[in-house]
């Protein structure tokens, strides 16, 4: 049995998709009630949604054997987990973004709003910018808009909360999509059924380019 | 005897004995290193964060945060000899998850001098009979450095590229592989080449067959041939399904040359075993033999779901106020001598499970 950690939302029911497509389908998931885990004995199947940000939690501590969670949740909290396969879906980039009027004249320290801490230090420590870290936890635009930061690091995906709030990307830090990961342990003893599921969303992948 | 110790407890002492078998000495340290000892070789340990504080003469010492250091530093560099030892020591770190301190219970063993190709089996060998000594259902996983490293070297010798590139090879993610190598402008065949590596997994007899290919390719024959006759011997021990070969297992290239293992054990999360040979660590602490060794976390193997006794305490001896201590002496001493073990109390305890209840 194979237990999968999906992400609440939109991307985790187009993951969902995939995954029964591929033949690892679990009609019970889209029964509108209050379960939890949803299973296909006869698929050797387990599902369960989970917080975005949760499902590296729960492969990298072996509840889940496999996952989908964004790059973005990867680089952020570094999992000692497999990175398989690349979804190419849920496609955004990491972003640093502030006011129109905002110019980086490096005289000061600046001040970064964000909710991803590690990506925006890695990020200004490489090119040796002195920052300001500002932990926030939602409505990150809000923070230049304030003068609580400068600029913000965050997700943009079509950039429209940006534009209605006379804000605009800065620069660009990475892409990110879904990715399929495995727990190292889970990957040694089920070895050939993550194997196969890889390869055949792998499949899906390459048919739907 | 046994009934009364912990698994980890049991473990420990079962390894004990094997190593001990093999020549292996008890190496014993003290809690405090010199730090700078942990400072000149930081990389080498397992996370960051060494506890730190100076002594009465003012000299910075750190609470072990690795035994192997340790050993190296004592060990005898002379021809023809080898030092040999074993150890089950606490060791200092910081968790992953938390980023708190924690006091992790490692064993292990290290075989430092002049070592061969026989010193490597044996200490693989070893390492498996650990895995066999917790659990049947485990996974030794064997990897070669000197295998990785030749392929990076035929693709580049630019160190910012295997940085990238090992870090994908570790995670087997053969997209981020092609991200790496569309930067470093590579051709098709060196993302093939890596791509192959990344994904080199599977039973010795049909990686080592695909090495071979690779061998007319990359120039490796001489790891190969160590790998080769490391895999031979242990098949020959036992079960081959339980060893592997994984080419994403890779360890620090400043330290590590030779063979690299990790060993799993189904039901425990993470990697249980670690382990390699790290002449080029011997080399940076100014000393000319060789060395290899692994160490096991006693503290995953609570992870194990191990059959658990449902009571504390086969008796309860209840007494009161009036009953005469020799009654009581004489009570709990009859059951004792039948094999069972008593808590004598004046009242139940509220925590106490036990399986059957006396009133004297």
């Amino acid at each position: 049995m194979i237990n999968v950690a999906l992400p609440k939302g939109r991307l985790g029911e187009k993951v969902y998709k995939m995954f029964a497509e591929c033949g690892y389908e679990c009609p019970s998931i889209l029964e509108n009630n209050r379960k939890l885990i949803f299973e296909n004995e006869e698929k050797g199947v387990r599902y369960f949604w989970v917080k975005p940000s949760d499902v590296s939690i729960y492969v990298e501590r072996g509840a889940a054997d496999i996952g989908v969670c964004g790059k973005d949740i990867l680089l952020e909290y570094e999992p000692d987990v497999y990175e398989l396969l690349d979804l190419d879906i849920g496609k955004c980039r990491m972003a640093v973004a502030g006011k129109k009027d905002f110019y980086d004249d490096n005289t000061k320290t600046l001040r970064v709003a964000t909710k991803f801490v590690n990506i925006a230090k890695t990020y200004y420590q490489e090119k040796c910018r002195d920052i300001d870290i500002i932990k926030l936890n939602g409505s990150i635009e809000l923070a230049p808009i304030l003068n609580l930061s400068d600029v913000i690091v965050d997700i943009v995906e079509t950039g429209t909360t940006l534009r209605e709030n006379d804000l605009e990307v800065k620069e660009e830090i990475v892409n990110i999509s879904a990715r399929l990961i495995s727990n190292k342990a889970s990957f040694k003893f089920k070895t050939e059924e993550i194997e196969n599921i890889s390869r055949l969303l792998g499949k899906k992948v390459s048919e739907n380019d | 005897m046994e009934k009364y110790l912990k698994d980890e407890e049991r473990i420990t002492l079962s390894l004990r004995s094997l190593y001990s078998k093999y020549g292996y000495l008890p190496y014993k340290m003290n809690k405090f290193e010199e730090y700078d000892l942990y400072a000149k070789n930081k990389d080498f340990l397992i996370g960051d964060g060494v506890i730190t504080f100076t002594d009465t003469s003012g000299k910075l010492l750190a609470l072990k945060p690795d035994v192997t250091l340790s050993i190296i530093k004592n060990a005898s560099d002379e021809s023809g000899i080898k030092n040999k030892v074993y150890y089950n020591e606490n060791v200092y770190r910081i968790s992953g998850g938390t980023r708190e301190y924690k006091e992790i219970m490692q064993t292990g063993l290290e075989c430092i001098g002049d070592i061969d190709l026989y010193d490597a089996y044996e200490v693989v060998s070893l390492a498996r009979k650990t895995l066999e000594a917790i659990s049947s259902d485990y996974v030794l996983e064997i990897s070669h450095m000197g295998i990785i490293f030749a392929i990076l070297n035929k693709i580049s010798d630019d160190k910012a590229f295997y940085e990238e590139a090992l870090e994908c090879i570790e995670k087997k993610s053969t997209h981020e592989i092609k991200a790496v190598c569309a930067k470093y402008a590579l051709s098709a065949q060196n993302e093939a080449l890596l791509c192959q590596l990344a994904t080199l997994y599977g039973k010795p007899s049909d990686v080592l067959a695909r090495l071979d290919a690779l061998d007319s390719e990359v120039c490796f024959g001489k790891y190969l041939c160590e790998l080769k006759t490391i895999c031979e011997l242990l098949c020959k021990d036992g079960d081959s399904t339980k060893i592997r070969l994984d080419f994403s297992i890779v360890n620090d290239m400043k330290y590590y040359n030779g063979f690299v293992i990790n060993g799993y054990i189904n039901g425990i999360c993470e990697c249980v075993l670690y382990g390699g040979c790290y002449d080029k660590l011997l080399q940076k602490m100014g000393k000319s033999c060789r060395g290899m060794g692994f160490a096991i976390y006693t503290d995953l193997l609570s992870q194990l779901n191990t059959a658990k006794c449902g009571y504390d305490v086969d008796t309860l001896i209840i007494y009161s106020d009036t009953t005469s201590a020799q009654a009581v002496k004489e009570a709990t001493e009859k059951e004792i001598a039948s094999g069972k073990s008593v808590s004598a109390q004046r009242s139940i305890p509220k925590k106490l499970r036990y399986r059957e209840i006396i009133e004297i």
